[in-house]
């Protein structure tokens, strides 16, 4: 799909955020977060950033991506719960009054750099 | 060393699509965000629905089409304004991104327009992801698809605001269960109107109609 506009986006924003005073930075990872309804296979991201990575000054760096759990809470009870098969309703009360409050996350966290 | 950077990769999309939302509340203009797997059946309910419309609400489209122009085609037959969009050169051929939506708007005559229909690319998994700066969005699923695809992408199905069970005129030559599809779309949003139509003979519009109709005269007032 579109991971590797995705990539791209990833590699320009941590590009940007590079030191500009310091010499020869070698960028040794880029960590992300990934939810797990976010319309994104890690896989296939990872892939499409080695591609993207090259002749850029991130060349090397490694994509991290740290996989967010689906957790909704019952705006009926408040119960709060991982999600994890395609069923949206409380666990508790069956209410289908509900908020997602992880799991579409595609965040950039941050970057690691080599110690010169 | 590590530096924090936090920033949402798809931030430079959410910004444009904030940008595009607050024209369209200047410039009174509904949008309606039309998605669906490949021939769902998505241009065929919008002339439908756009000939139902006329000449009470006031519509254009912008079509998000790969390679062709038979879409746009198919919807000038309405007599609205159609605009084609190629899908975004740099994010793929998968979803219709803001900016592009924004550059598309540039060319219609915003004033003049209720209705701004957005028929999306045939996808149901990146479109769901990108804020285009819409005021309502639609999911249209067939019955000649599986009753399980509201499971199989939940993302959909929880943005949307209303499901379009379409092709309902099939089910007598089908071993399709039509209340296991509403189950599931249900299960995953317990809140979704669901609406079962045939684009091709009409039936079951009305409902469907009178739900859009409401909103757009809502943000109209
Ligand atoms: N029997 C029947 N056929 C339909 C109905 N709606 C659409 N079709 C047919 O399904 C096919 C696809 O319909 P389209 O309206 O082009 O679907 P689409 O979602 O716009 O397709 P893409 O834009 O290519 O993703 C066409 O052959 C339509 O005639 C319906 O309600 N009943
Ligand atoms: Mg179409
Ligand atoms: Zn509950
Ligand atoms: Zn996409």
């Amino acid at each position: 799909m579109h991971e590797m506009g995705i990539a791209m986006q990833i590699v320009e924003i941590a590009a940007a955020s590079i030191p500009k005073n310091v010499e020869n930075i070698q960028v040794e990872r880029v960590n992300i977060k990934v939810g797990k309804l976010s319309a994104v296979v890690p896989e296939s991201l990872k892939f499409c950033f080695e591609i993207v990575v090259k002749d850029t000054p991130l060349s090397g760096a490694r994509l991290v991506i740290e996989e967010v759990p689906v957790v909704a809470r019952c705006n009926e009870c408040s119960a709060e719960w991982t999600i994890t098969g395609p069923v949206f309703t409380c666990i508790k009360c069956n209410s289908g009054s509900i908020q997602i409050l992880s799991g579409r996350e595609l965040d950039i966290v941050s970057i690691e750099i080599a110690d010169p | 060393m590590e530096i924090k950077v936090v920033r949402k990769v798809l931030d430079v999309n959410d910004t444009m699509a904030q940008q595009n939302r607050s024209r369209f509340a200047d410039e009174k203009v509904f949008v309606l965000n039309v998605m669906s797997s490949p021939g769902s059946g998505k241009t065929t309910t919008l002339v439908k629905t756009i000939s139902r419309l006329l000449p009470e609400i006031k519509c254009a489209v912008i079509v998000g089409d790969i390679c062709s122009t038979i879409d746009a085609d198919r919807l000038s037959v309405t007599g609205v304004q159609v605009v084609q969009v190629n899908t975004d050169e740099f994010g793929g051929d998968c979803h219709l991104a803001a900016h592009v939506i924004g550059n598309a708007a540039n060319s219609i005559d915003l004033e003049a327009v209720d209705l701004l229909i957005v028929e999306n690319v045939g996808n149901l998994v990146c479109p769901a992801e990108f804020d285009i700066g819409e005021d309502a969005r639609v999911v249209v699923l067939s019955v000649t698809e599986g009753e399980d695809k509201p499971l199989k992408y939940p993302l959909m199905f929880r943005v949307c605001d209303a499901a379009l069970l379409n092709k309902t005129d099939l089910l007598p030559y089908l071993e399709y269960d039509k209340n296991d599809a509403v189950k599931n779309i249900l299960q995953i949003h317990p809140d979704m109107s669901v609406f079962e139509i045939s684009a091709k003979t009409e039936e079951g519009f009305e409902p469907w109609i009178m739900w859009l109709k409401e909103r757009v005269k809502k943000k109209l007032a």
